[in-house]
């Protein structure tokens, strides 16, 4: 709907411009005719971050245990962080003068939870139909949404994310009705007034496509294309291919200048994807279909970063080991549609064994304040079915695997000296049930703290409510 | 005619179960709310628990099993399931547990629609689910019907208990079903009381046959089972307020058997609903205000209804995990003990939630819940703590019958754990 006014406005302006454009050509034509204006580019970052890390005091915690994110395990060592930056991971590290000192004895450290799937913000709770704004569901193609432009900053859910789940970054992605659901944002997991203060410096945006039974039921209900598998793809293929001739005409004038081409907003975001700069996230369940849209990728020359929601990737390990494809899925989901029937525990654990690159995601409110326990579930589903993974090992899947996949791995995901302070301190083994964050930091600042009930977030919403400023 | 045919089937199930197993050296979690004992043993025998403990001798001519270094355990009961009755929630075709446009409501009853060999049945019983509170969603009425208690075992003889209580909506959810507001779901609730009195004042008199009747000779029936206390309502509402509208309907219904289900703000009234000695079946981590009326969410709120004196078993609401999450939910409610300022339960009350404490809700729990003498003989060997998310069960017995540790999900993790083919397609692999 947007887009079809938006794309209106253009044309008319275009239709001014034209005759005055034609009348100067037309006045220097014999002499020089390959005279062209000098191209202009479009913001490609028109909503930037205005994050800034809150203060944090130079911080060591020693004596624990330690998952750096990478696969690497240290016990009874150090981390030490300063300036919003860590500084360094050891066996033993000196506090610098004025360091606060954090004895973590019979506790862990790890680098904060990035999901790479959430809809915080878009469908924030309360779950009312005012809050509903993930799904642009109103036509299959709406790759000209972004999902930064319905975040709610807040959602009582971010909070609980930090306080109980110690993610620090989350991914929110635009829902799954449409073929091409919109871009997505990744967000530090910080409180702020606006969107553009939460938002994480610097990452790419993705673009959320979705294949398999929710374009074609949201549509096929509405007696409308697609309405069926094949209704999918055909609909994705006709839309590349008009986004591969948007690209040429773009690409032609930035390179040569000349007429500017009519912009369209939802082809940028396809131009995007083609061109390597936003990456595809892609909902999928079944290994067939994830096999055809590889295909698609390639037969359109785009690549597809992560399926989401991967129930069955467990059948296609190999292919998704080729394409260089991640998955990111559930620890136990199944059984909840015709298309997550055949869900088994042991997705990542087979995943990982064969090679290819998995890790784990919530899509939940309430999974998101657990992402440690699911993890746990797989791991303890591999070494039952015979696939042996360290504990440490298992942590990529929280944090270096999803940041990789969005695309900001250099500054967070793992505890590696000048990567961002994003660092939990949890009361025991995180695989453990009996297991909760204590102190969670977000770039060397501390934004929770079981101890103490003042670093404890309280959404405006939920300000002088029932139940305000509880623990949750 | 349907009672008789369950006798029956059950008379026929009982020479597999005769026999005397001892499960001997395992820690021993009862499941009755006591902390779990080391070394213990656990005897049961024609179907039944016999013993368990410490100090619980084994009879001669048991088969002895040997459960050092592992536990040994009553198994889960889940509350508020739809296991059984639908193979996946969102294939409407699939799915029994709600019918939205029949004219019967309060009549309905789950068992004719449960399925033994619903693919989840048996996978779940891997996670170590041995019971299931089976419950009608409601979406004709703020009545859904009458639940059902069914095993899970590897047998066509599921139902334990049909018709074993009904289930009403008083909510926000209630309000939508009655017509838009709380209030007229309040109207309906009595409206139908009062006409199932009618019903058993005069039967002849009563129509309930028309096409506008709001309830049907069936419904009043089932409705006069509610009103004499001969089965349990479980009542679903979130809101401090609803509980309390909740509670006064014995001042006018006082043989009500009442049970609250979901009560997320329930702490704040947790004294009102201990002194009306009414059970309750929570949802263990609801944390966020997710409607307007449970703007009072936290995950303290078993633990406070616990300390309050409310007996709680948790539900398995909304767990696309399937059931197996509940030990994982009772988990956390242990290690919530650990947070400043939060409630949580101690080891013995949080397996309890997840066992008898749902049996007892719904006046099942000398059947079925826990290991103590008499119950029913459903006990799962656990190769780890049953709450802890790296255990899983290595064996389980339903009515003292020992159960096959295969389900359609074990069959594709063998025949994908490679997933490359080998001379012949994967539909060739079988074990």
């Amino acid at each position: 709907m947007n887009s079809d006014r938006a794309r209106r406005v253009l044309l008319s302006a275009a239709l001014i411009a034209l005759p005055l454009s034609a009348c100067a050509t037309t006045a220097d034509k014999p002499a020089t005719a390959t005279k062209k204006a000098p191209p202009v580019r479009y913001a490609h970052d028109p909503y930037p971050s205005t994050y800034h890390p809150y203060p944090g005091a130079p911080t060591l915690v020693r004596n624990v245990t330690i998952f750096d994110g990478e696969g690497g395990r240290i016990d009874g060592g150090a981390v030490l962080f300063a300036d919003g930056k860590v500084v360094a991971v050891g066996q033993t590290l000196d506090a610098p003068a004025g360091a606060t000192v954090i004895d973590g004895q019979g506790k862990f450290v790890t680098p904060g939870i990035v999901d790479i799937h959430s809809h915080l913000g878009d469908y924030p709770t309360p779950s009312v139909q005012a809050h509903s704004d993930g799904n642009e569901a109103t036509g299959p193609i709406t790759a000209d949404v972004w999902a930064e432009h319905s975040v709610w900053p807040q959602d009582p859910g971010f909070g609980r994310a930090l306080a109980n789940g110690g993610v620090t970054t989350l991914q929110i992605l635009p829902g799954s009705a449409n073929l091409m659901g919109g871009r997505s944002v990744v967000l530090k997991n910080v409180y702020a007034r606006t969107m553009q203060a939460m938002k994480f410096p610097g990452a790419p945006y993705g673009l959320k496509m979705a294949c398999g039974e929710n374009p074609k039921r949201v549509y096929g209900s509405k007696n409308r294309e697609p309405s069926t598998r094949m209704g999918n793809v055909a609909v994705d293929r006709q839309t590349w291919a008009k986004a591969a001739t948007y690209k040429r005409k773009w690409d032609k004038y930035e390179a040569e200048g000349g007429d500017q081409p009519e912009r369209d907003i939802g082809m940028d975001t396809l131009r995007g994807v083609l061109s390597g700069e936003i990456m595809v996230q892609n909902h999928c369940y079944r290994a067939d279909e994830m096999a055809i849209v590889l295909d698609m990728a390639k037969e359109f020359g785009y690549k597809v970063t992560a399926f989401h929601h991967a129930v069955e990737a467990y059948k296609i390990a190999d292919l998704l080991k080729a394409s260089g494809t991640c998955a990111a899925v559930w620890a136990d989901w199944y059984g909840f549609k015709m298309e997550s029937y055949d869900g088994i525990g042991e997705n990542l654990a087979i995943l990982d064994h064969a090679g290819a690159c998995a890790m784990i995601h919530s899509d939940d409110e309430n999974g998101i304040q657990r992402l440690n326990q699911e993890v746990a579930k797989a791991l303890s589903s591999a070494r039952h079915s015979g696939i042996q993974i360290s504990d440490a090992a298992a942590w990529k899947w929280l944090s270096i695997g999803p940041a990789k996949a969005l695309g900001i791995d250099a500054q967070t995901g793992s505890l590696k000296p000048g990567k961002m302070a994003d660092v939990v301190l949890w009361n025991g083994n995180p695989f453990s049930v009996y297991t909760r964050p204590e102190k969670v930091w977000v770039d060397g600042a501390m934004l929770y703290d079981a101890t103490d009930p003042k670093r404890r977030p309280v959404s405006d919403f939920e300000l002088g409510q029932p139940g305000s400023g509880d623990v949750k | 005619m349907k009672r008789a045919f369950l006798l029956l089937a059950t008379m026929l199930a009982s020479p597999a179960t005769a026999q005397t197993v001892a499960i001997t050296g395992g820690t021993v979690a009862i499941g009755d709310g006591s902390a779990p004992v080391e070394g213990g043993t656990v005897v049961i025998a024609n179907g039944r628990v016999l013993a368990a403990g410490r100090g619980v001798a084994v009879p001669a001519g048991a088969q002895v099993i040997d459960a050092t270094g592992k536990w040994v355990s009553a198994g889960v009961v889940s509350a508020l399931s739809d296991i059984s009755l639908v193979d996946a929630d969102g294939v409407q075709e699939s799915n029994d547990a709600g019918a939205r446009n029949s004219p019967f409501k309060a009549a309905i009853d789950v068992s004719l629609g449960v399925n033994p060999a619903a693919v989840k049945v048996a996978n779940e019983r891997l996670g170590g689910v041995t019971r299931a509170i089976v419950t009608p969603s409601a979406e004709g009425s703020i009545f859904a019907g009458q639940g059902a208690v069914i095993d899970l075992g590897a047998d066509p003889d599921a139902v334990t208990r049909p018709r074993a209580f009904q289930f009403v909506e008083l909510g926000e959810s209630g309000g939508k079903l009655a017509g838009g507001s709380r209030p007229a779901a309040y109207a309906l609730l009595r409206d139908a009381f009062a006409q199932a009195q009618d019903f058993r004042r005069n039967p002849a008199a009563f129509d309930g046959r028309s096409r506008d009747a709001l309830v049907t000779r069936s419904d009043a029936d089932a409705l006069l089972r509610v009103l004499d206390g001969q089965v349990p309502l479980l009542v679903h509402v979130e809101r401090a307020a609803d509980i309390r509208n909740v509670l006064a309907l014995t001042r006018d219904y006082p043989k009500l058997k009442l049970v609250l289900v979901g009560v997320t703000e329930g702490w704040l009234v947790a004294r009102d609903i201990a002194a009306a000695k009414v059970p309750v079946i929570a949802a263990a981590l609801a944390d966020l205000p997710a409607n307007f009326e449970n703007l009072a969410a936290t995950e303290s709120n078993v633990g406070r209804l616990r300390a309050a004196g409310v007996p709680v078993g948790l539900a398995s609401t909304g767990a696309s995990g399937g059931d197996h999450v509940l030990r994982q939910f009772a988990g956390n409610l242990v290690a919530i003990a650990r947070v400043p300022g939060a409630t949580g339960l101690d080891w013995g009350q949080a397996f309890a939630s997840i066992t008898s404490a749902p049996a007892e809700a719904i006046g099942m729990g000398g059947e079925i819940g826990s290991l103590r003498a008499g119950r029913r003989a459903d006990v799962v060997i656990w190769d780890g703590d049953p709450l802890e998310l790296s255990s899983v069960p290595v064996a389980t017995w339903i009515d003292g019958v020992s159960q096959p540790m295969r389900s359609r999900q074990s069959e594709l993790r063998d025949r994908y754990l490679t997933p490359v083919e080998g001379a012949l397609p994967k539909a060739y692999e079988r074990r």
